[in-house]
């Protein structure tokens, strides 16, 4: 049923960065008002949500004292500053439990901040909690964490998405106002999609993996999920930009986002990959999609149909790439220097137990397959082979992107399903990220925005994509459909007075 | 047991050395590189491979790499990247090393050395970067049977260069020369400090056995735990011998793994595994790929100094040495430079070499100092040359004062007139000094009347002793002479 | 030049009986990971391993003869810094974590062999 309090005018958790903004700035709230509601609204809803691992109460109002303090000198403050944030538990947070939710890592405290983090602790944002998620980010349904279940906030009986659901789920059931989540195959996109949020994945290099877990290190990229696209756009202005610690982050400008957002859908060359629609979709998400994009058309943008031919074996390439990184990451993770230790006489067997004890099956799963696809005699034809098919479809966009400005397609194939349909099919679960990967494997920017929702009112999500480093041109068609189709924002608008399905006893 | 009789072998040889390289900094993060700090004291989320961490290549560690290369004579490839050579070991903190595989920096070099009188060149295949992983300490003398070992990672991430010969070595002094030599020119390169004592430079080799005039290679033996240079050539006969056994057996040998234990003299059979190691080795993700243009070759080749046997070659032309004395003078570019910059002092080279290659190296050998650390400068010793050729001190006191010199820093000039060391040259002080030594020794002055010169030398070294050594010594066998002998 | 498994190495194309994983050959590359699994867990795994071997070996379908394979996420070279030593992390943190440790070494039990 409804959960607490009443939708009408728009609560404080309703609202976005932006907005909060003005109020802290105008001194109708304080960050520690603010906060404190969050974490009400955390201990209210998220029993039944299992969006946090670790929620943080102390160090948040802490912080949001430290903000209030800095803004009552009359300092300077960040526009993402007071402004209560969740982060998904990959990411380091020194002296603030981080798991990755998993066993292996359920106790350790990392004794540095990733990257990413440093920069909102310099903007003063307080920090939640850490976020649920797929263990070690290896799933699309946040069902292989080891510690909780989390639930699809629209229908507490299907899933948020994954990897990063609790991420999502934090920010579409107002227990954050923006969150942090990682992208290696979707799992930043796909959940956005499920939760009716916007979720974006920066190009390849925008934004630093220091203190980022890694997953697969030339896949993942850490990126926003909001309520709407000029946060989303505060949000990149605040994460993006060159890093020395990370050798794969990009030493280029990064222009000021939020500024340069634009709705002007006349000029916009949208290009639509015939692959993607020429796959299995559910006709409500077919029908959402496609609705989009006639708007847009109706508005001025011209559509084209382009042709990704190698994209039809994405799935395959990832399901090789992915695994092969996959397994040498999680490798460190012997038992020796932090984490889990099961004790044994040996120290192989000390590694074996503590590793067989601490992953779960999905963890295991990947981790075998990537250790066969590396090994003598198999590296030529699955890993290699993979990699050439990687240049492959980086070539198709980028011959697509000649032609058009950015492409349009469903997220996902369906909407949320249910906890449990898939987790015993692996091949299953995979296919539900068939039309986010071709994005990671090509390391271009991709953002999914709610554009409708199903029959039975789950959210549909809309993915565009650009070209490498053009997250403007990403922003530009986002903010343009946002304006014409949810104009008080897509995260919110499109459920228009529903609250989040949560009983509160 | 049958014998196969007749056949001669052919012993092959190939050397893997890795060599720590003297960066300020860690390969691939900032950590400093201080020799014995306390353990686990130079250590980051990045060389501990904590989650989250992310390498960063060190650019003097390229250089210092290609530097290397270049002294071998390698081809410098234009482009190479690094790789992941993966296996669990509690000293490997990521349980992969960051390397080079199939890409290696430097390719196809080869080095000229003498032995045996003859000019030999053995072949460089690869010279490539990577990380050195942490060290481990043993509760118990070895690791076998230790019942459990502590670890400290304050090594792990130093960069390393891995250089890999041809199978060109073909007897076991000659790869010790072989690895003298090449020693010798990473030292003057400057790029490693190579010292096998504190582990800055290790040696695995590889040694098979051939019939003589065969070209395919027998089954080689990978022989680990080589300490010293000694070691080395001690381990490979002793392998010789072995191969050579078994094979004159009848037995067949096959690839392995040998463990070289110095206290017994042998080499043994490390743990069989059921596979060879696979190390899955696939691109580094996390690191990009080098492009080293020929200018940047170019200026690093300029920056590299004569390296040994073009300086000895030098100093035999220029200096007119014996090929013996450059040889000397060249086991360290320090040393060589002392002599150098001494000769340009005083003028002459044979004398300079002959006290450096005495005096100095055995008080350098004896205090346990590096030429750095003695307090002679070239031009203090330049100046006590002179001393000497100008007759103010003989040659044995300048032995004592050289010996003063190198414990202070003082120079020689003070040094003789604070201890009043200026030779008696007075005919008549000495003559005083002759006549009672010879009176004191009657009987050796009586045999040399009689022709036994050789105790001529005894008398002289009384006279010495009457003197505090300070006469002069000609003079004081010219004035022996005139008494004894009648002029 | 060690080959990539340290023998003589063999390329191999997958055939269809290479996409087939028996619960030994999962058994056996489980132990490279040092992973040890139930007979249950095996005998499950070489079924959806198989699968997805098998969906892989389509890619023999498409032709990558002198395609450059992509082993990074960007395109970019030369990513260097200055060797300029830095504060290392202070001895307590790094051994924070440390499941076992002492006198300031991490602790582990038996090694069985040689690097």
């Amino acid at each position: 049923m409804i959960g607490g309090k009443e939708a009408g005018p728009l609560a404080l958790h309703n609202m976005t960065a932006h907005e909060l903004r003005q109020k802290l700035d105008a001194g109708e709230l304080s960050s520690r008002e603010l906060t404190e509601a969050f974490l009400k609204r955390i201990e209210q809803l998220d029993g039944t949500l299992g969006a946090y691992l670790t929620v943080a109460a102390e160090e948040a109002m802490e912080q949001a004292r430290s903000f209030d303090e800095a803004r009552a000198n009359g300092e300077a403050v960040h526009p993402l500053g007071g402004i209560p944030v969740a982060l998904k538990d990959n990411l380091c947070t020194r002296g603030l439990r981080t798991t990755a939710a998993s066993r292996i890592l359920e106790n350790w405290v990392p004794p540095y901040d990733a990257t990413v983090v440093e920069r909102l602790r310099a903007a003063r944002s307080p920090i939640l909690g850490k976020t649920n998620m797929d263990e070690f980010a290896m799933g699309s349904s946040t069902e292989t964490s080891a510690f909780k279940v989390a639930r699809n906030p629209w229908d507490l009986s299907r899933v948020p998405g994954g990897s990063s659901g609790g991420s999502a789920i934090a920010v579409a059931a107002g227990m954050a106002v923006w969150s942090l989540g990682s992208d290696t195959g979707g799992s930043i996109r796909q959940p956005a999609a499920y939760c009716g949020v916007v979720g974006m994945k920066p190009t390849y290099g925008r934004v630093s993996r220091y203190g980022l877990l890694a997953f697969a290190s030339s896949l993942d990229q850490i990126g926003p999920f909001t309520l709407d696209i000029t946060d989303c756009a505060l949000v990149l202005n605040l994460i993006c930009g060159h890093d020395p610690r990370d050798s794969t982050s990009v030493d280029l400008e990064v222009p000021d986002y939020a500024a340069s957002l634009r709705a002007e859908a006349k000029g916009l060359r949208i290009g639509i990959p015939k692959e993607y629609m020429s796959q299995p979709i559910d006709a409500d998400v077919r029908a959402a999609v496609e609705g989009a994009l006639k708007l847009l058309e109706e508005n001025g943008a011209q559509l084209k149909e382009v042709s990704l031919p190698s994209t039809s074996y994405a799935l395959q390439t990832y399901y090789m790439i992915a695994p092969a990184e996959a397994s040498s990451n999680l490798a460190r993770y012997d038992g020796v220097r932090y984490g889990l230790r099961v004790p044994a006489d040996d120290v192989p067997r000390m590694m074996e137990e503590t590793r067989s004890q601490g992953f779960g099956p999905e963890v295991k799963r990947r981790i075998i397959l990537g250790t066969y696809v590396l090994s003598a005699g198999h590296y030529d034809a699955y890993y290699k082979k993979a990699s050439q098919v990687r240049t492959l479809i980086r070539q198709d966009f980028e011959r697509a992107f000649r032609e058009v400005d950015v492409l349009i397609a469903p997220t996902t194939p369906t909407t949320a399903f249910r906890l449990g349909e898939k987790t015993q099919d692996p091949l299953a679960m995979y296919m539900m990220d068939i039309f986010t990967i071709p994005v990671n494997l090509a390391g271009l920017p991709g953002l999914s925005m709610p554009c409708g929702v199903d029959k039975e009112g789950l959210p549909v999500g809309l993915q565009i994509i650009g070209p490498p480093f053009r997250e403007d041109l990403v922003l530009w068609a986002a903010y343009t459909y946002e304006q014409l189709a949810w104009p008080q924002g897509a995260g919110r608008h499109w459920r228009a007075g529903r609250e989040v399905a949560v009983d509160v006893r | 047991m049958s014998v196969k009789t007749g056949v001669e072998y052919e012993i092959v040889i190939g050397l893997e050395i890795h060599a720590e390289l003297s960066t300020k900094s860690k390969v691939f993060c900032g950590c400093a590189t201080t020799f014995g700090a306390p353990p686990n004291s130079l250590v980051c989320p990045v060389c501990l491979g904590l989650p989250g961490s992310l390498p960063v290549l060190n650019r003097q560690a390229v250089e210092y790499a290609i530097k290397a290369g270049l002294a071998l004579n390698c081809e410098i490839s234009r482009y190479s990247k690094f790789d992941r050579k993966q296996y669990f070991y509690p000293d490997l903190p990521k349980a992969y090393q960051i390397s080079q595989y199939d890409l290696p920096l430097c390719r196809n070099g080869w080095v000229e050395f003498e032995f045996n009188g003859q000019v030999r060149r053995v072949g460089i295949n690869r010279v490539h970067l990577e990380e050195e992983a942490g060290k481990s300490v043993h509760s118990g003398e070895r690791l076998l049977g230790s019942e459990y070992s502590l670890i400290d990672y304050n090594r792990g991430g130093i960069a390393l260069i891995e250089i890999v010969t041809k199978p060109d070595l073909r007897s076991p002094e000659e790869a010790r020369v072989f690895l003298e030599q090449l020693r010798q020119i990473l030292l003057f390169t400057g790029v490693s400090d190579v010292k096998m004592e504190e582990g800055s430079l290790r040696c695995d080799a590889n040694i098979s056995l051939r019939p003589k005039g065969s070209t395919a290679f027998g089954a080689k033996t990978e022989v680990k735990n080589l300490n010293s240079f000694r070691s080395v050539q001690r381990a490979l006969e002793y392998e010789v011998q072995r191969q050579r056994e078994v094979l004159e057996s009848g037995g067949t040998l096959y690839q392995e793994t040998r463990h070289w234990d110095e206290n017994r003299g042998v080499t043994v059979a490390m743990r069989t595994k059921e596979e060879a190691h696979d190390y899955r080795y696939f691109p580094e993700p996390d690191l990009m790929p080098l492009v080293v243009d020929e200018a940047w070759v170019e200026r690093l080749r300029a920056e590299l100094p004569e390296l040994p046997r073009a300086k000895q070659a030098r100093f035999v032309e220029q200096y007119g040495l014996p090929r013996y004395d450059a040889e000397v003078l060249t086991t360290s570019p320090a040393l060589a430079d002392f002599f150098e910059a001494c000769v340009a002092e005083y003028g002459q080279a044979k004398p300079v070499s002959n006290w450096i290659m005495g005096e100095f190296l055995r008080l350098l050998k004896a205090e346990n100092k590096t030429v750095e650390e003695a307090q002679v400068s070239p031009k203090a010793l330049a100046d006590l040359l002179r001393l000497v050729d100008q007759g103010v001190i003989n040659a044995n006191v300048g032995k004592e004062v050289f010996e003063e010199m190198f414990r202070t820093g003082k120079e020689p000039g003070a040094i003789v007139k604070e201890r009043g060391l200026e030779q008696i040259s007075d005919a008549a002080a000495l003559a005083a000094v002759v006549d009672q030594v010879i009176a004191a020794n009657a009987d050796a002055a009586e045999r040399i009347r009689g022709g036994e010169l050789k105790a001529m030398g005894f008398l002289v070294g009384q006279v010495m002793k009457q003197t505090g050594g300070k006469a002069n010594p000609k003079l004081v066998q010219e004035l022996l002479r005139e008494r004894l002998l009648g002029g | 030049m060690e080959t990539r498994d340290g023998r003589a190495g063999a390329a191999a194309e997958p055939g269809p009986a290479a996409s087939r994983l028996s619960a030994a050959d999962v058994a056996k590359v489980a132990a490279q990971a040092r992973l040890r699994l139930t007979e249950e867990e095996l005998e499950k795994l070489s079924g959806q391993l198989s699968d997805i071997l098998r969906m892989a070996a389509e890619l023999k379908a498409l032709d990558t003869e002198g395609v450059e394979p992509t082993a990074h996420g960007l395109p970019i070279y030369n990513v260097l810094r200055d060797d300029v030593p830095q504060r290392s992390m202070p001895r307590e943190d790094v051994l924070a974590g440390a499941p076992e440790q002492q006198d300031g070494y991490f602790k582990v039990p038996r090694i069985l062999e040689e690097a």
